[in-house]
């Protein structure tokens, strides 16, 4: 199995897609923690210093989106990029059945993919938050203190296990599908709905399971709105947006929140109430995380399965 | 000599469709067993039941005295597979390739390289070690495949149409090459064909396979006495029709 891992990271660290998307990646998150330090610093002037200015810089919007939801976005599209083609390439080249005649166990070629995608994100994850952590300590001046660190990390735990979770649905399509491009499209198409329209869809099926006659009452709209937020945790894009809120925000009490608040007037509501501790924020979000790397077996699971069982004639 | 290879009953079903049916084979050690049949016959279904790639509907299978369904990873240590179509990682060189086996067959070090290079000598690809595979034409890629088989000193190969799509210089050096391997090694081979006239150059035994099942088993005389062939030159040519006619 180490055999096959050192040969996928050797293929993807030398690989151009890989190295294309990393420097893309890596230049928006520079661009994105600049502008938030630049809004960080708006925002602030004025205000007696908190005592977590430093991991506002990751959830304080720049100019479109924290850093936070940049990865939420394309984290997925790292996992996918490294999984589509794990196990059809091989058919593709022809090597599956030899590489299969090897005196190797069979589910070492899958594990020994998974893994070496796993050390692939977290290397990016690690490198990306060091030097985001560093530009931080140069441009807004503040050193974290120990607990902030420990939210990073707990972050950085959380989002490997977000992007690993792709990793092992691309891993699956590209047992399921032969080719290339299907398997492909099958991720991302996944990647988009799950992104932009699992909110509508939870919505409607919550509309239609829990209807709204009534604006004005109260239960109606809150049943309504329940089963759309259940429905919506389905997707791994909405628990990873809810689990990491609390963990990076030490202010927020819940992973989701019915009302709508504006900036300001978080901001005078967050003066009247103390940070949690990380074990609560761990407490508020544990069934998220939970349940993420539950997602995350299930789907490496199935892809396990059908890849012991499967043919592997390559006719 | 001992058989290397034993089938009993060896039956694998697809469906409704059965691919092979009640196969009852026996390879001795070192000799190069000639596996005949029209695409389609269940040649290749049955070389990936006796290493374990696929699991037998009903009968069993023997080789090198294990058995692939149970115990497929000693068998998979000894006998050197080649596919039809074999296929490389392109973006690396011949060496890397071969490097990769190696570390997959748990080889250490010193001996690796050692090994590594004396199968690239031996299939005459020495010189182009460090090509990208990419670059190789089809025969250089067809010996590249008999280097990986080398690498782990097989004591059997079992080699699906080793000499499909080659010219016919390529065809006749693989030939030689699959010949003296085993007069110098001693290496068992069985290798499945449809090309006739190769198989009866360098055969020992031919089986021969239609719809399934198995319709001949013997030296090549032998067949041609049973069918009652002229024995001109392609013997082995008339006899397979005949066969072929019957089933």
């Amino acid at each position: 199995m180490w055999t096959i891992c050192r040969k996928e990271l050797a293929d993807h660290f030398s690989s151009t897609r890989f190295l294309l998307l990393f420097c893309l990646i890596f230049m928006v998150a520079l661009v994105a923690a600049y502008m938030a330090v630049e809004n960080v610093h708006k925002a602030l002037e004025g205000f007696p210093k908190s005592s977590h200015v430093f991991l506002m810089m990751f959830t304080t919007p720049g100019k479109f989106f924290s850093l936070v939801q940049f990865v939420a976005f394309f984290g997925p599209l790292l996992g996918i990029i490294m999984g589509f083609d794990a196990i059809n390439r091989e058919r593709h080249l022809r090597t599956l059945g030899k590489l299969l005649s090897q005196p190797i166990f069979r589910d070492a070629v899958i594990n020994g993919k998974f893994l070496a995608g796993v050390i692939t994100v977290t290397l990016v994850m690690v490198s990306l938050l060091l030097l985001l952590t560093g530009m931080g300590l140069v441009t807004l001046g503040v050193v974290p203190g120990w607990e902030e660190i420990a939210r990073l990390a707990v972050y950085l735990i959380i989002s490997i296990a977000y992007i690993s979770f792709w990793l092992g649905l691309a891993i699956l399509f590209s047992i399921v599908f032969r080719s290339l491009a299907t398997s492909a499209l099958a991720s991302v198409a996944l990647w988009i709905f799950f992104s932009f329209f699992m909110g509508f869809v939870a919505d409607m099926a919550a509309d239609t399971l829990r209807p709204v006659y009534n604006r004005r009452d109260v239960e109606q709209v809150v049943a309504n709105d329940r089963l759309a937020h259940a429905f919506s945790l389905v997707s791994p894009v909405v628990l990873y947006g809810e689990a990491t809120g609390p963990i990076l925000d030490p202010f927020q009490r819940s992973a989701g929140s019915l009302l709508v608040i504006t900036p300001m007037e978080a901001f005078s509501l967050e003066r009247f109430r103390g940070p949690l501790p990380l074990d609560q924020s761990m407490f508020i979000v544990w069934p998220h995380i939970v349940l993420m790397m539950a997602l995350t077996l299930i789907c490496f699971g199935i892809g396990y399965v059908t890849f012991l069982r499967q043919e592997i004639r390559t006719v | 000599m001992a058989a290397i290879i034993q089938t009993q009953g060896l039956t694998r079903r697809y469906g409704r469709q059965t691919a092979v049916e009640q196969l009852d084979l026996e390879v001795q050690e070192g000799e190069i067993f000639g596996f005949l049949g029209p695409n389609g016959a269940g040649k290749t279904t049955t070389i990936l039941m006796l290493l374990g790639l696929t699991e037998p509907s009903a009968g069993s299978a023997r080789v090198l005295g294990y058995d692939p369904v149970r115990d497929p990873l000693p068998i998979k240590r000894q006998v050197g597979y080649l596919p039809e179509n074999v296929g490389f990682y392109d973006d690396l060189t011949g060496r890397e390739n071969l490097r990769y086996i190696a570390d997959l067959n748990g080889i250490p070090e010193p001996e690796a390289t050692e090994k590594i290079e004396s199968a690239l000598r031996t299939v005459g690809l020495a010189d182009e070690g460090d090509k990208l595979v990419g670059a190789y034409s089809r025969g250089m890629r067809q010996r590249l495949g008999i280097a990986e088989l080398l690498v782990k000193d097989p004591r059997l190969l079992i080699l699906d149409e080793p000499t499909l799509g080659l010219d016919p210089d390529g065809t006749n050096k693989m030939l030689d090459l699959i010949r003296d391997l085993n007069r110098s090694r001693g290496i068992t081979v069985m290798l499945s064909s449809h090309l006739l006239d190769q198989v009866q150059r360098i055969c020992h035994r031919v089986g021969i396979m239609i719809k399934g099942r198995l319709v001949a088993l013997g030296t090549i005389e032998e067949l041609a006495r049973r069918k009652g062939a002229d024995s001109g030159r392609p013997v082995l040519e008339e006899i397979y029709m005949r066969y072929f006619r019957e089933a």
